[in-house]
């Protein structure tokens, strides 16, 4: 049984459509991959996912419970933890304290130590003092995940970690990812770094004009036609 | 009937006049994102500019409109824009509302400078005995006009905004000005354009009120409510809507006045006196409109403002509020009856603009409202049992904390300018209708009991001006706790990124809350403590803005900010006391101040901060530094020094000689010589001379201190430096120590063969 389930989920601003009736099942303790060209609708899902916006018509469920229309911090408190795109890090903040805002709102005890732990985990332990407005893209991509992490998710929305990373730290990061899996996190994955996604991912969508276009393992999704035509602008 | 048609015309004029004012706020938000409170003074000048033109120096109307309306104001709008708004780009919506908070401040100043209130002939509306009869009704040729005026705006405005590539332009700088600009346009032109048309029409609906209403500072200068009730009618964005809005509240405010002395209108309701309901009915409807306005959607996009807000330290904050406490003291044994009440003023606006620290600085959330919480504690220490006593206090405190909550709840579903704008609503109406009545202000005032702590008798100004000094001081260490706690840093969360501070589980609505709480609460220990006769007119809107103004321009996001504003408040006041002359002066000095506020966003105290730095761990010169602080004041109670002596040797040691002593300790030895001789002569001048006998003028006693602590302070700077040294720079360096100047620029791009 899935533990997110999306269905004839559509979003309409005023006269555009960016979700045209997307289903999406993502099942427990893997990583699923949500690729699609730049205004596909990528990010509204997630968007609607977490809560930020309300769909204009259509159903999200997590683990069975329907929660279309909870609050954002609510479905936190139900286990969906989600980076942004344009990061969003408190940046009058320190990174430590970024991470440490979440795990105190989980009420997890010893707040500021799992925070040192999990900025250690993703690899930014050395940047625990920086103020977050002044890290570059790459670390505070990290950060963000590490703040996500922080509210001891069940499934984790990622929407472009990658993108500011170099390759080793690319490589390194989907280590992080797998290890993550292994330890039975969900985790939601948008990305532009083909590489990174074909790796990871259990099972991939592809968006494409607010419409779910394909869906399979890496291997299927790459040889699909609809896809191909997608990206390349070839039939 | 006749009475209702005749009603409903002049409701459509004032409706027409409040269009014009509100399509001017809409046409600079729309172009520039910034919401101009200042729009009605700019209305409330020309109105001025207009009677000095046509009534004193008798010019013939037309021209005097003409000049006022298509010269001068569109003149001031784009000077505006180009000198203050500009600068404004990547700063909060707290700093670029403060700086037009600061315009509104100035131009009343500036309006009370000129021409002093009583001293102006009746102002007289255009073609004024001049009617035609409608219905039975003489329709004045000034209705006529403005009905006139309002729709050719609103057809004007229309076209120009989306029929002329202009408009165009205007509209595409909000949505992206470096795309505007990639692709040709000059969002700088088109924004100072934007602030040309909006200062006319400011100014045309300026002079259209003056005429229905006659020449009046602060209520033309409100204008500005009744037109953004009418903007946020149409969110700030429709103007077909805005020109709705203004109508609807045109035409109620007209059927009040028609109906509100009929036998059937009620006068109180449950013994509340229903007088005041006519000014509140723009905020009346503004919070209407909030309740039925779309829930603000959350947005992404964590804007890297230029201003930061740092974590106090525990041991600054302690030795602050014991030098603060230690310092009032000392000095409040020397001060007059009257100085000691003025800076128990100071004492009292610090701690309102305190309230402003955990809700604006640290959560990002506006409040126009500071003085009426404080207002509303005044009531409740003055009316609820035990005369004045602790728990009187704690229960006057915690009620307008829950007030303070309740209030913002409507107000919470949308954030930022709307916020701004329903506390600034909430001011006005609990002017008008809670202090209006006689029974919380009889007379329009009361006298607030003392606290009453036993043993201790706090009715003296010196025993007051003590307690509000500890008061702001334990305050300030609470509010420096709430920053270090874990609220402390949702509510930096929530104001650097609230959509993500939702997905991590933080209820925004609730820390708000929380937020609004306490800030009201403080608040309302400024008016419990005041212990004194009050009026209400100390905690009107107007009175409260140089308030909020100045806690931002001391820097918001810190507990020295506020009390640097509170005092800086006071001593204006101390200034205009002690030197007549620039009486007129300090009127408009709190706005000048803020005006500046768009280099330093973070405001005075974080600009002053790093010139103390060096003294950091410092400890014993920071003793030496304090004890020669003793020694002065010592020296002052023993009748050693006089007064102004003291005055003098405070400020040179504290703003001259104390920032640079770490520096000239640590120079070379021929060096450390010369700059600490040149050091001590201003000491020494300020402790032998006997000022009030050499200069008897006190605006040249101000004026020569200053000039001390200039000339002593840079010149110790300056002879620390030495000489600059003459080595030719580096073309690596070119750009990074310095900025290019244009004759570099332009010989950049020809060596790189760039061709405009």
């Amino acid at each position: 049984m899935a533990l997110l389930e999306v269905r004839s989920v559509a979003m309409r601003f005023r006269g555009v459509v960016a979700l045209a009736g997307v289903d999406l099942d993502v099942a427990p303790g893997t990583i699923t991959g949500l690729i699609g060209p730049n205004g596909a609708g990528k990010t509204t899902l997630f968007n609607v996912i977490s809560g930020v916006q309300a769909p204009t018509a259509g159903t999200v469920s997590m683990a069975s419970e329907v929660i279309t229309n909870v609050s954002p911090h609510r479905r936190c408190k139900l286990g969906i933890a989600r980076t942004f795109q344009r990061i969003e890090l408190f940046n009058s903040l320190t990174a430590l304290e970024n991470v440490s805002v979440a795990a105190e709102v989980a009420r997890r005890p010893h707040a500021q130590r799992v925070a040192t732990e999990l900025l250690e985990r993703v690899g930014a332990g050395q940047l625990a003092d920086q103020i977050a407005g002044n890290l570059s893209t790459g670390s505070a991509r990290l950060v963000a995940v590490a703040r996500a992490l922080a509210t001891q998710p069940k499934i984790l929305l990622l929407d472009e970690p990658a993108s500011g990373l170099d390759e080793h730290e690319t490589r390194s990061f989907g280590a992080l990812l797998r290890g993550l899996r292994t330890d039975g996190l969900t985790v939601l994955l948008v990305e532009h770094d083909m590489t990174l996604v074909m790796d990871v991912s259990d099972h991939i969508y592809v968006l494409d004009l607010g419409r779910v276009i394909a869906s399979g393992s890496p291997s299927e999704v790459q040889h699909d036609r609809n896809v191909l035509a997608a990206y390349l602008g070839a039939a | 009937m006749e009475s209702f048609i005749a009603f409903t015309i002049i409701g459509l004029s004032t409706g027409a006049i409040y269009a014009l004012a509100a399509s001017g706020l809409v046409l600079t938000y729309t172009t520039s994102g910034i919401f101009n409170l200042s729009h009605g003074a700019t209305g409330m000048l020309s109105a001025f500019v207009y009677w000095q033109m046509r009534f004193d120096w008798g010019w013939p109307a037309p021209f005097a409109l003409v000049i006022t309306v298509f010269i001068l104001c569109p003149l001031y709008g784009a000077l505006v824009e180009k000198f203050l708004m500009r600068g404004l780009r990547d700063t909060s919506e707290v700093v670029r509302l403060s700086v037009t908070v600061a315009l509104l401040v100035a131009a009343i100043g500036l309006a009370n400078w000129v021409w002093p209130p009583g001293n102006y002939v009746a102002f007289q509306a255009l073609f004024e005995g001049h009617a035609v009869d409608v219905f039975g009704y003489n329709l004045s040729w000034q209705k006529i006009i403005t009905a006139g005026c309002a729709i050719a705006v609103a057809i004007g405005l229309r076209y120009l905004l989306f029929r002329t590539r202009a408009g165009v332009a205007m509209r595409a700088v909000v949505d992206d000005r470096s795309l505007l600009e990639i692709n040709g346009g000059r969002p700088d032109r088109i924004s100072m354009l934007a602030w040309a048309g909006s200062a006319s029409l400011a100014g045309l609906a300026g002079i259209l009120l003056a005429g229905e209403q006659q020449l009046n500072i602060v209520p033309l200068t409100l204008l500005v409510v009744n037109a953004y009730a009418a903007a946020i009618f149409g969110r700030l964005r429709s103007l077909p809507f805005t020109f709705l809005g203004a109508v609807i509240l045109g035409l109620v405010d007209s059927y009040y006045v028609a109906y509100s002395g009929d036998s059937w209108f009620p006068r109180t309701v449950f013994g509340f006196d229903l007088t005041g309901l006519r000014g509140s009915v723009p905020t009346i409807a503004l919070f209407v409109v909030l309740l039925v306005l779309p829930h603000t959607r959350l947005h992404a996009g964590a804007l890297k403002l230029r201003e930061r807000t740092k974590v106090p330290a525990w041991s600054t904050s302690l030795l602050g509020a014991a030098l603060l406490v230690t310092a009032t003291v000392a000095v409040s044994g020397m001060l007059a009856r009257s100085d000691a009440l003025y800076l128990v003023d100071a004492f009292f606006f610090a701690i309102c603009a305190l309230s402003l620290v955990p809700l604006t600085g640290y959560a990002g959330q506006m409040s126009l409202a500071p003085l009426t919480f404080a207002g509303l504690g005044a009531m409740l220490m003055a009316h609820l049992p035990g005369h004045g006593n602790v728990l009187t206090l704690v229960g006057a405190v915690l009620i307008v904390a829950v007030i303070g909550a309740v209030i913002a709840l409507p107000a919470l579903r949308v954030q930022g300018i709307y916020l701004a704008l329903a506390t600034g609503a909430f001011a006005i109406f609990t002017s008008n209708l809670i202090f209006s009545q006689g029974r919380a202000f009889p007379n329009a005032g009361l006298t607030v009991p003392t606290l009453g702590i036993p043993g201790l008798d706090l009715s003296t100004p010196r025993a007051r001006l003590v307690e509000l000094s500890v008061a702001y001081a334990i305050l300030g260490l609470g509010v420096v706790a709430l920053r270090r706690s874990r609220l402390g840093r949702r509510l930096i969360a929530l104001k650097d990124s609230p959509i993500a501070a939702a997905t991590l589980g933080v209820n925004l609505t609730l820390t708000k809350v929380v937020a609004f709480a306490i800030s009201a609460g403080i608040a309302a220990f400024a008016g419990a403590l005041f212990g004194a006769s009050v009026t209400t007119d100390r905690f009107t809107f107007a009175a409260g803005l140089p308030v909020v103004l100045l806690a931002v321009v001391g820097g918001v996001g810190a507990v020295s900010g506020a009390l640097f504003g509170g005092i800086s408040l006071g001593a204006n006041a101390v200034l205009a006391n002690l030197v007549p002359s620039l009486r007129k002066a300090t009127q408009v000095l709190p706005g000048l101040v803020g005006i500046g506020l768009g280099r330093d966003p973070d405001g005075v105290t974080a600009q002053i901060a790093p010139w103390y730095a060096p003294l950091k761990g410092r400890w014993r010169l920071i003793a030496g530094c304090v004890g020669a602080g003793v020694a002065v004041w010592a020296l002052t109670s023993l009748s050693v020094l006089s007064h102004w002596q003291f005055g003098f040797t405070m400020i040179t040691l504290t703003v001259a000689v104390v920032p640079n002593l770490p520096a000239v300790i640590d120079s070379p030895p021929g060096r450390r010589a010369v700059a600490a001789g040149w050091l001590a002569v201003p000491l020494v001048l300020s402790a032998v001379v006997d000022w009030d006998s050499v200069i008897t003028s006190s605006g040249w006693l101000v004026a020569v201190l200053v000039a001390m602590v200039v000339v002593f302070g840079a010149g110790t700077r300056r002879i620390l430096a030495g000489r600059p040294s003459k080595i030719s720079e580096s073309p690596d360096e070119v750009g990074l120590r310095r900025a290019l100047l244009p004759t570099e620029v332009a010989q950049i791009d020809r060596t790189l063969g760039v061709v405009f």
